[in-house]
């Protein structure tokens, strides 16, 4: 599904931040994606979200190769996609309900088809009696989990998180995660970049290390 | 907060621009909130510059007009000066070239001005109360001609001048040409003055639409993350500012109705005033016919839409740099 080839990137003139990377995530598959910080895990989530393009070396995403994109294909590769940033990105005038309902909406799908499928993520989620609250007066985990379910709430083919779980508690931390491996089991890859090792230790997963600008693979 | 007994919910309020309301009825919120958007400064800069533009052809519309009317009087009638000269007899000689012209094909009228009537032409710069035997005093032959008539000028000039040698034949078209280009001198400012306030327009609403874009940057990207298309944000945006450009527009052409509505009232306070009379001169009545108001209106919907046009291109020029 996703296969990246000798992949550099380096941010203007200063050096490589990604070099030489060269792996694949299969379909169906769940990942951890680790390492120090400042290591480049977030700017490999933006390569594979395709908010950045590669200084050098091929990316291939869902068989497309994404330097041939137009921005139409780019944005239509994006519906495929489900993404939990660590600032959560909420839209401050729009409820809770409304942010996760966004990635339908922008589709053109009428509020009907798909209010009961918000809802129900959104109380298991446990934002269940906030779903009217704006995002500034949610908590951080509030907001976490309000960004997460924006990010599944489409069934996306691959989901990136970055650090989904850096303001939770560790019970709601579990639940997350088990929210994540649900979703892997019904047919998303899932990529979560983390430096969490609790997290990691409660699941079983292929490990993405970076370190040094490099990628190492650990089944 | 206990909401218990309270059939609204919670309420929330985002400002002025948007009141407070029911939380559970803001399911679609729109995406760009309305608030965000510079609207008020947007919508005068518009109205002004839709009211400037319509001033402006109204203006030309009139003077035009006017001297379509001018033109179309002046070109249909023909002066014949006699001159005095000695040993010739000027009533005979007014007599012989008015009978002419009247036997000329096309010609409606002929009023040969009498003696007293020629200097009465001349009291205004030679004062009254002179007496004109003194002076050599040309008469005057005025012929009014069927509008649409096409006079052989030449072969009536000829045979007038047999009959009087120092008759002359004037049928205005030095002047006519001369007012022909002073219309389309005004026309021409006119349409610079409108092509100034366009491009002013256009710069107004670009610079606006950028700050709207700068401002809700933090939408524009979430909605490329949920996988917006360029397309499905630049509309979300243009919707704002079809609106404001509409209100706008409205406002200015409007006011500029208003203005050509009341004109023909402020004309009748200041008629018999010298500055009444030279505007009444130049601009008739200055009152705009339907046409003219039927132009006002669809050039409001084409700065609507210039604007319209203007505010899209820089929403994409902007979503391209945003991404």
């Amino acid at each position: 599904m996703i296969r990246f080839e000798n992949v550099g990137l380096r941010y203007g003139l200063g050096p490589e931040i990604l070099r030489d990377l060269s792996f694949q995530v299969p379909a169906h598959s769940f990942q951890f994606l680790t390492g120090p910080s400042g290591a480049g895990k977030t700017s490999l989530l933006r390569l594979l979200f395709l908010s950045l393009r590669p200084t050098r070396g091929l990316v291939n995403l869902f068989g497309q190769d994404v330097s041939l994109l137009g921005k139409d294909e780019v944005a239509d590769l994006r519906k495929r996609i489900g993404i939990v940033l660590q600032d959560f990105r909420l839209l401050d005038h729009m409820t809770t309900y409304e942010n996760v309902a966004l990635p339908f909406r922008v589709t053109g799908r009428d509020e009907s088809t798909y209010r009961r499928e918000v809802i129900d993520l959104l109380k298991w989620v446990g934002l269940g009696e906030r779903m009217d609250a704006l995002p500034p007066v949610l908590s951080g985990g509030e907001k976490q989990r309000a960004a997460i379910a924006r990010a599944v709430i489409a069934r996306p083919q691959l989901l990136l998180a970055d650090e989904p779980t850096g303001n939770v508690d560790p019970t709601l931390g579990r639940r997350l995660l088990r929210l994540f491996i649900e979703l892997n089991k019904s047919g998303t890859a899932v990529i979560i970049a983390t430096h969490d090792i609790t997290l990691m230790d409660q699941y079983d997963a292929r490990r993405l290390v970076l370190h040094q600008g490099r990628l190492h693979v650990y089944e | 907060m206990n909401n218990a007994g309270n059939d609204h919910g919670v309420l929330v309020d985002l400002g002025r621009e948007r009141p407070q309301v029911p939380a559970r009825a803001r399911n679609m919120s729109p995406i760009v909130p309305r608030a965000s958007i510079a609207g008020r400064a947007l919508v005068a800069v518009v109205a002004i510059m839709t009211f400037l533009a319509s001033i402006t052809t109204g203006a030309v519309l009139l003077v035009s007009a006017s001297a379509t009317e001018w033109q179309s009087e002046v070109a249909s009638e023909i002066t014949i000066q006699v001159r005095p000269v000695a040993g010739r007899d000027i009533e005979r000689d007014v007599t012989a070239v008015a009978s002419a012209v009247r036997a000329e094909p096309g010609i409606l009228d002929v009023r040969p001005y009498t003696r007293e009537e020629s200097g009465k032409l001349l009291e205004p710069w030679l004062g009254s109360g002179l007496s004109l035997d003194d002076l050599p005093v040309p008469r005057m032959i005025v012929a009014r001609a069927a509008p649409g008539t096409r006079l052989d000028l030449e072969g009536l000039r000829s045979r007038v001048t047999q009959l009087a040698p120092s008759a002359s034949v004037d049928d205005h078209r030095a002047w006519i040409n001369r007012m022909r280009s002073m219309t389309n001198a005004t026309v021409f400012a006119g349409v610079g003055v409108l092509v100034l306030v366009i491009i002013a327009t256009i710069i107004s609403v670009s610079f606006a639409t950028r700050g709207a874009m700068a401002a809700n940057r933090p939408i524009v990207e979430v909605l490329h993350f949920v996988g917006a298309s360029d397309r499905y944000i630049a509309n979300r945006f243009l919707r704002h500012f079809l609106r404001l450009g509409f209100e706008g527009g409205t406002i200015g052409c409007v006011a500029a109705m208003m203005v050509f509505g009341f004109s023909e009232s402020i004309a009748t306070w200041f008629s018999g005033t010298p500055v009444g009379d030279q505007f009444a001169a130049l601009l008739g009545t200055f009152s705009l016919r339907p046409s003219g108001y039927l132009v006002l209106v669809v050039q409001t919907v084409l700065i609507a839409a210039i604007t319209a046009l203007a505010a899209r291109r820089t929403l994409f020029a902007t979503l391209d740099e945003i991404d």
